[in-house]
């Protein structure tokens, strides 16, 4: 058994704001604590004390929005060596060397996130036909547990249903399509953009027509929003919506939202989906009608997506909007289209301070964190590498922690960024315990990981132990103490232990009488045959089947 | 028994509908398949059982020591070759040479490692093969030559291919090889190109050139007309979907990685009319994995150096055949490959002069010249295990027979437990 004594504990799912406690563990999980009749009632012999007391004690990191892994990652790796070259990570006795600042390589990433107090990560995006490559990388990701969500809003099988009216049939497919690609969540990107992108176009409006099958994006995104809630997934339809990247994007991103009717949703990255202004006009902040509509609907919980000054390298699903960034930038250019589920792209990017937009879009994702009233619905990411790197976000938690911090940050970019702004206005500082709401709590609420993101009895015992100073950024950059299923992995912010994390994904039941339906669309559709598409459970070396409701 | 939904891991086409017949754990029949991967499944089974030290039979164990031995007191090891070996023991390998500090490289570095570096320096519009038997009403092949060395891509992917917006196949398709010389693709072709050799860069120069509006007051770039450019640039531009599949005549000529470059940016200009993309043409099963494993593990996809103890990547310094000729590499373990068959002479020599392990099914010329040669089974016919096909699909590789010998992935297990103690 192992206590953390004496910390300053935050855990916003219990309700323990700062209050000092210990904390139990026993087998990998939070235990009652010893001589209680509790599942921990053999007292503390040979076990080990760590004495928190001046400490701050948190749930470790869950990151619900993060591209770590598989086929669009490592193209990003692979085409830029300019982005590795001064950034490494040598080999020690317990662990594997590697290179890479923006897309580090996977034991890096793994190494990077538990380093900052991360436990779990959750990539991004999947093409299902690549969904192995994407396990064979998760499964080299030491560390943390993951997971990976699947892309679904452009997928051939679906928008047939759709077409057809068979919204049973599609809610099958998905369930099987999730259990096939060992997926944790429904992935929608650009819906019906991507597809339109096959034929050098793309969709504005979410009544326009998708080429080819004549739906619209708004039947896409609702849907699949009813199937999630039909099949009781963990998470929600995770949402990055039309118009990523456009001025006045806000408006249809407002139009998304009221298009749920209710349905949960995760809109992601939601700084790059709230400018205002006009299509084709200079970029403007529409974070507070974007803002206002997320108040409004307690249905839907977004992560922000903060940019950070410096180098990042873009990639999406989003084919038509990956090649918008080429032109515009000017820089090298990675498409990748997939057969009849989706496509994607890359392209390098630098955040300036002194750029406006990029000034603008910083700003923009300021706003979202202090105009969202509840921390429950707005998460911490950098959308990582689209914004910024992952390991920025010590840097973005002194932003909303600290007034002062921001101001000074404010005076140094662009001067006409600076007109028109609401965050001089805004006074507000996020607490350590929303800080714990937006880093890990919520957003394991919102995955639906019951055992993450808490300290109760039973949640996993993944945990970190940060000293307690002003400068938040060097606070959250170097925790004192991590650990992941109660053992120690890191210490004052160095791997100690290498720890092999899970891989949970989800297996909703499904009619088995899709499959004659399937085994006809992989004839017609694919180059690969439908006995040879799903990922065999030995590609997860320690997989876990998150339940559905 | 007939196993249906094989797939053969012989080229990167990774042609996944084959069908196997097998009977007393022999392989007796494949059919829907080429010749190419017929013979191999039907012959794929016949390597040595025992390990060799100096051309003697040897135990595993003793086999495995006189590795860790020579591997362990290598300053400079090599490890090289991947790209016929699955994508598990390829993650296998690398760890290995990152506990070594050793050198790292698979045979891209010959083959597509100017295609890495054309990438690295213009990007990539690509998709998967399926994008290219449904949509694509235009093919292009350059410098390669499917119909001899990638025997079913047309008829599965890319020009008798049957898709949705082509369901006439070879009629819904315009076809174009460009070639220095005349080759069975090219007799298939629509349009046949015949530039000069090592004249690749000045025509694709000139394409982009013309697209871009200039005007020509030459009659000819690089053995072909400007009047045949032109008709060319005008197919690519009203096209629907076209896709520039490219090999080894493009990527191994004069200019090497500055052509790939040219052409990457042609292509990706060529979307400011339509969609438009490439692909190379790679030729092992399991080279593309190669590329991905090397990658995710180290950041670098060929040419990678751990002796820092971290991972350096740099082509002409840490690729095989360079590291040879310099007499760089003081020892060299070899997977899946027969480098002494391919290599440059004195790269080739060089490896006959120090301590070199095989690992391989077959006894290649490298292994007849080896310390040591460790007898593997083969990937996707007695042992299962992943490869990518030319556009990164990763495919499951079946074990159709039982073998006496174990995988790479066991042995590179074996010999890194030996490297640690």
């Amino acid at each position: 058994m192992i206590g953390i004594i004496n910390g300053e504990v935050y855990d916003p799912q219990n309700g323990i704001n700062g209050e000092v406690r210990d904390i139990w563990i026993e087998d990998g999980k939070i235990a009652s604590p010893p001589g209680l009749g509790g599942t921990g009632g053999g007292g503390t012999e040979g076990g080990q004390i760590i004495d928190a007391a001046g400490l701050v004690v948190m749930p470790g990191g869950v990151d619900i929005h993060s591209h770590i892994v598989g086929a669009k990652v490592n193209a990003g790796r692979k085409f830029r060596p300019e982005d590795h070259r001064d950034h490494v990570r040598s080999r020690t006795a317990y662990t594997r060397s590697g290179s890479g600042y923006t897309v580090p390589s996977t034991f890096m990433t793994g190494y990077g996130y538990a380093e900052m107090g991360y436990t779990t990560v959750m990539e991004a995006a999947t093409a299902p036909l690549v969904a192995r490559h994407t396990h064979e990388e998760l499964d080299d990701t030491p560390m943390v547990d993951k997971g990976a969500f699947i892309t679904m809003g452009n997928n051939h099988f679906i928008m047939k249903c759709i077409r057809d009216g068979q919204r049973e049939k599609a809610r099958h497919y998905v369930a099987w399509l999730l259990g096939a690609s060992k997926g944790y969540a429904i992935k929608i990107v650009n819906p019906g953009g991507v597809e339109n992108w096959k034929w050098g176009r793309n969709v504005g409006e979410l009544d326009d027509e998708v080429i080819g099958f004549g739906v619209t994006p708004r039947q896409i995104v609702t849907t699949l929003a009813w199937i999630n809630d039909e099949l009781g997934l963990p998470h929600m339809p995770h949402i990055h919506g039309i118009n990523l990247g456009q001025t006045g994007n806000a408006r249809t991103t407002v139009e998304t939202i009221e298009a749920l009717e209710g349905h949960r949703a995760h809109l992601c990255h939601l700084q790059f989906l709230s400018y205002g202004g006009e299509p084709g006009k200079s970029i403007r902040s529409g974070a507070e009608q974007v803002a206002r509509a997320v108040n409004e609907h307690p249905n839907v919980t977004i992560d922000v997506g903060q940019v950070v000054f410096g180098q990042a390298t873009t990639m999406t699903s989003d084919g038509p909007l990956q090649y918008r960034l080429h032109q515009l930038s000017g820089n090298k250019w990675i498409n990748d289209d997939v057969e009849g589920e989706t496509g994607g792209g890359i392209v390098p990017m630098q955040y300036k301070r002194n750029n406006l937009i990029n000034a603008v879009q910083w700003l923009i994702g300021l706003e979202l964190f202090l105009l969202i009233d509840d921390p429950w619905q707005v998460f911490l990411t950098t959308d990582h590498p689209n914004a910024g790197p992952f390991f920025c976000y010590p840097q973005v938690i002194k932003l909303l922690m600290d007034r002062e911090y921001r101001a000074e940050m404010l005076e140094g970019i662009h001067r006409r960024a600076r007109k028109g702004t609401l965050l001089p206005e805004i006074d507000r500082e996020y607490s350590l315990y929303e800080i714990a709401i937006v880093t890990r709590a919520g957003t394991a609420r919102a995955l639906g990981l019951q055992n993450k993101g808490h300290l109760g009895v039973g949640a996993d015992a993944d945990v970190t132990i940060y000293h307690k100073l002003d400068d938040k950024e060097a606070m959250f950059a170097r925790p004192y103490l991590v650990l992941k299923d109660g053992q120690v992995v890191v210490r004052d912010g160095q791997i100690v232990r290498e720890h092999q994390g899970r891989t949970l994904y989800v297996a909703p039941p499904y009619d088995p009488g899709i499959e004659t339906d399937l085994r006809a669309h992989f004839e017609e559709c694919y180059t690969v045959s439908f006995d040879n598409y799903p990922v065999a459970p030995e590609y997860l070396s320690r997989g876990e089947v998150i339940p559905c409701a | 028994m007939k196993i249906e939904n094989v797939v053969c891991p012989f080229c990167g086409c990774l042609c996944d509908d084959i069908v196997v017949e097998v009977e007393d754990n022999r392989i007796t029949a494949v059919t829907k398949t080429c010749s190419v991967s017929r013979s191999f499944f039907l012959h794929a089974h016949t390597g040595p059982a025992h390990p060799t030290v100096d051309g003697q039979e040897v135990e595993w164990p003793e086999a495995l020591d006189v590795t860790a031995r020579i591997l362990a007191d290598s300053a400079s090891p090599l490890i090289y070759g991947l790209s016929s070996t699955a994508s598990e023991a390829q993650r296998k390998a690398i760890a290995l040479a990152d506990l070594l500090g050793a050198s790292i490289d698979s045979t891209s570095s010959v083959c597509h490692g100017p295609t890495t570096i054309g990438i690295q320096n213009q990007g990539e519009p690509t998709c998967t093969l399926g994008e290219v038997k449904h949509r694509a009403d235009l093919v292009v092949f350059w410098g390669c030559n499917p119909a001899e060395a990638h025997v079913r891509h047309f008829a599965r992917y890319s020009v008798s291919a049957r898709g949705k917006l082509t369901p006439q196949g070879r009629k819904d398709r315009t076809v174009v090889v460009v070639d220095v010389r005349p080759t069975r693709s090219s007799r298939t072709a629509d349009v046949f190109l015949q530039p000069r050799p090592g004249c690749d860069y000045e025509v694709l120069t000139a394409m982009r050139a013309l697209l871009k509006g200039e005007t020509s007051d030459v009659a000819e770039v690089g053995g072909v007309s400007v009047a045949q450019l032109v008709d060319l640039l005008e197919r690519m531009k009203s096209c629907r979907f076209g896709v520039i599949f490219f090999g080894m005549g493009v990527t191994q000529t004069g200019g090497k990685y500055l052509n790939i470059a040219e052409l990457l940016a042609l292509v990706a200009e060529l979307n400011a009319y339509t969609r438009f993309t490439t692909m190379p043409m790679r030729g092992h099963g399991n080279v593309a994995g190669a590329d991905c494993t090397l990658t995710w593990q180290t950041g670098y996809p060929f040419a990678i150096n751990f002796a820092r103890g971290y991972p350096q990547y740099n082509p002409g310094e840490f690729t095989a055949v360079d590291l040879l000729a310099r007499q760089e590499a003081d020892a060299a373990l070899i997977i899946a490959s027969d480098p002494v068959a391919h290599f440059p002479r004195r790269a080739a020599q060089w490896l006959s002069q120090i301590p070199t392990i095989v690992l391989d099914p077959e006894v290649n010329l490298t292994a007849r010249e080896a310390r040591v040669v460790l007898p593997t089974a083969v990937y996707g016919v007695s042992a299962a295990g992943t490869a990518y096909r030319m556009d990164n699909v990763p495919l499951p590789l079946k074990k159709i027979v039982d073998s006496p010998q174990p995988t790479d992935e066991q042995v590179l297990d074996w010999i890194i437990e030996r490297v640690k103690t």
